[in-house]
């Protein structure tokens, strides 16, 4: 029964990413599986994002930084390295992880909005100091080779292979986001979480668990730099740290509920899918990111705790299987 | 008798605000220790200086026969120190047992989440919380949230409880009830401070009491002989022979 119960939270996320991954290869278009990629890259960053936003409770503005400092680094190892990409992805993941590690202990000691706003500081400086860093290209970026497809069977079937390697990530991210969950760590992050002072007098080693917290929330999103660049061809300053990308980010997380672990997967699906229509649509393809912030405003205002988070509320039996 | 915790001349300055002066007392273990005072003599300010909150400018406090001057608040919890809050702390999106978890799992027998669970129940019979553990702390009346912040405090089997006006706010019954619990704790062998503001209480509970007035310790010694000790009646009630005086130049 206790297993049973420890585990049950973790059953629908695995089953709502499964379906996702395999949904391609059942319909089998080319079109589908590009649309899923996108799905899948949200889930894994959005649950990567829940570790510190949902469990610790502080917000991240600038969150994208890991996603595109980690592409970064495996682009430049993949073309000036000649690394292959399974050890990129490696070090794009680690790169991310120790540079949270050195800006989580400069700035996890603000709270509230003032780390809100360095976060935001972060991401700004970052893009500014990539665009005058010559290894890395400049403002031109890294350009991958077209040769460096050919150990994975072409460009084509690289694309393929990009696409398990998204799944593999996603399902990477929600495990850990579960363990993080169902840990004596994590049950840290909650007190933390609901009041700072009072988890550190019952003896919460608020700092390194931040820290932590931090740290693990990057490490995904910088595998899924490497992986996404990998698969553009390119990285450029602009599109590796667009401020817009942290927000969207917050928005998925938010309006599917932060604090659980199925919240994150549910609102990167049905954001991604709003954003689809929108960018088609022809009224609204302009201001799609206007949509978003107002969206963003309505959640905060309405079902602050999100899908989720509201459902549990209403149906207190649900707590069990939507943790 | 081993002395569990020692004060040597602390002392608080909050900008022009002497908050705490050159306080010196011992505490033997076993004992409970009653911290009174009027309103804004510092009580709560030592309790923030011995628990690591705001660590003293000067002076010197010794836990456990180790100089723990400038410690942060999680380190003295490992080494077995906790408190309560004043002004309660619930965790409130967590359930009352996960609140008193992170005081088991956190706590200086950092215990494991299996282990801290049986603790938790153990805890939470023990202050009468039972029905209430798997309801979010946020739902909790005053008077529960106060036992909560108890609870928390007891699981992490501490040394040293420090209890911040536990009968504040709480009804009669609710005082006897807290007063039994109090004893009981005494009872397990652990070593208490309390800061109240029911005398009655205060008097019936403690071994000892230390008065402070303005940050400065102006007695200290048994309840009887403090009830009767001229300097606390006039910090309490002002001078009893400047009303005397005042009565014969009418």
């Amino acid at each position: 029964m206790k297993t049973w119960q420890r585990y049950s939270s973790i059953i629908l996320p695995i089953l709502a990413v499964a379906a996702l991954a395999i949904w391609p290869t059942i319909t089998g278009k080319a079109a589908n599986r590009e649309s899923v990629f996108t799905i899948l890259k949200a889930v894994a960053l959005a649950s990567s994002l829940n570790i510190l936003l949902g469990y610790t409770g502080y917000v991240s503005f600038g969150h994208i930084v890991f996603y595109g400092f980690g592409g970064y680094v495996g682009l430049y190892l993949l073309t000036e390295q000649e690394w292959s990409l399974w050890t990129a992805l490696l070090a794009g993941g680690l790169a991310s992880g120790l540079l949270a590690f050195l800006l989580g202990s400069a700035i996890l000691r603000l709270r509230g909005a003032y780390f809100a706003l360095a976060t935001i500081g972060i991401n700004e400086a970052m893009k500014a100091f990539i665009n005058n860093f010559e290894l890395f290209g400049g403002p031109t970026g890294i350009t991958l080779n077209f040769s460096v497809y050919k150990p994975y069977g072409g460009a084509a079937q690289a694309l393929q292979t990009s696409f398990y390697i998204a799944a593999g990530l996603a399902f990477l991210a929600i495990l850990l986001s579960h363990f993080v969950r169902t840990s004596k760590f994590g049950l840290g992050l909650l007190a933390i979480r609901e009041n700072e002072d009072a988890a550190e007098v019952m003896g919460v080693h608020a700092p390194k668990a931040k820290t932590w917290a931090y740290v693990l929330s990057a490490i995904i999103p910088g595998m899924i730099g490497v992986l996404f660049f990998f698969k553009n061809g390119n990285v450029e300053p602009h599109d590796a740290f667009p401020l817009h990308a942290s927000i969207e980010l917050l928005v998925m997380v938010m309006l599917g509920g932060q604090g659980t672990v199925l919240g994150p997967i549910l609102g990167a699906f049905a954001y991604q899918g709003m954003r689809g229509f929108l960018v088609t649509s022809d009224f609204f393809k302009d201001i799609q990111l206007s949509v978003s912030g107002a969206l963003l405003l309505m959640i905060v205002l309405f079902i602050p705790a999100g899908a989720i988070g509201w459902l549990r509320h209403r149906v207190p039996t649900l707590r069990r299987v939507l943790a | 008798m081993t002395i569990l915790l020692s004060l040597q001349g602390v002392s608080k300055r909050f900008g022009g605000l002497q908050a705490l002066l050159s306080v010196t007392f011992d505490l033997p273990q076993g004992q409970i220790l009653g911290l009174i005072g009027p309103n804004g003599a510092g009580k709560t300010t030592l309790f923030n200086a011995i628990n690591g909150i705001h660590p003293p400018e000067s002076g010197r406090i010794i836990f456990r026969d180790k100089d723990v001057t400038g410690f942060k608040p999680y380190q003295l919890a490992k080494m077995g120190m906790a408190r309560t809050h004043q002004i309660v702390r619930p965790l409130n999106e967590l359930s009352v047992r996960e609140n008193v978890m992170v005081g088991a799992c956190f706590g200086h027998e950092n215990q494991d989440l299996s282990n801290a669970s049986k603790i938790a129940e153990e805890v939470l019979e023990f202050v009468g919380l039972t029905i209430r553990t798997d309801q979010l702390a946020g739902s909790l009346n005053v008077a529960q949230k106060k036992r909560l912040e108890m609870a928390r405090a007891l699981a992490a089997h501490p040394y040293l409880l420090l209890l911040d006006e536990v009968l504040a706010g709480l009804n009669h019954s609710e005082i006897d009830n807290m007063i039994q619990t109090v004893l009981k704790i005494r009872e397990q062998g652990i070593t208490i401070i309390m800061i109240e503001h029911v005398m009655k209480a205060m008097m019936n509970v403690s071994d000892r009491i230390v008065v402070l007035d303005y940050g400065q310790q102006i007695a200290e010694g048994n309840p009887e002989a403090i009830t009767n000790d001229p300097k606390v009646i006039e910090a309490y009630l002002g001078d009893p022979r400047l009303a005397e005086r005042l009565l014969e130049e009418v």
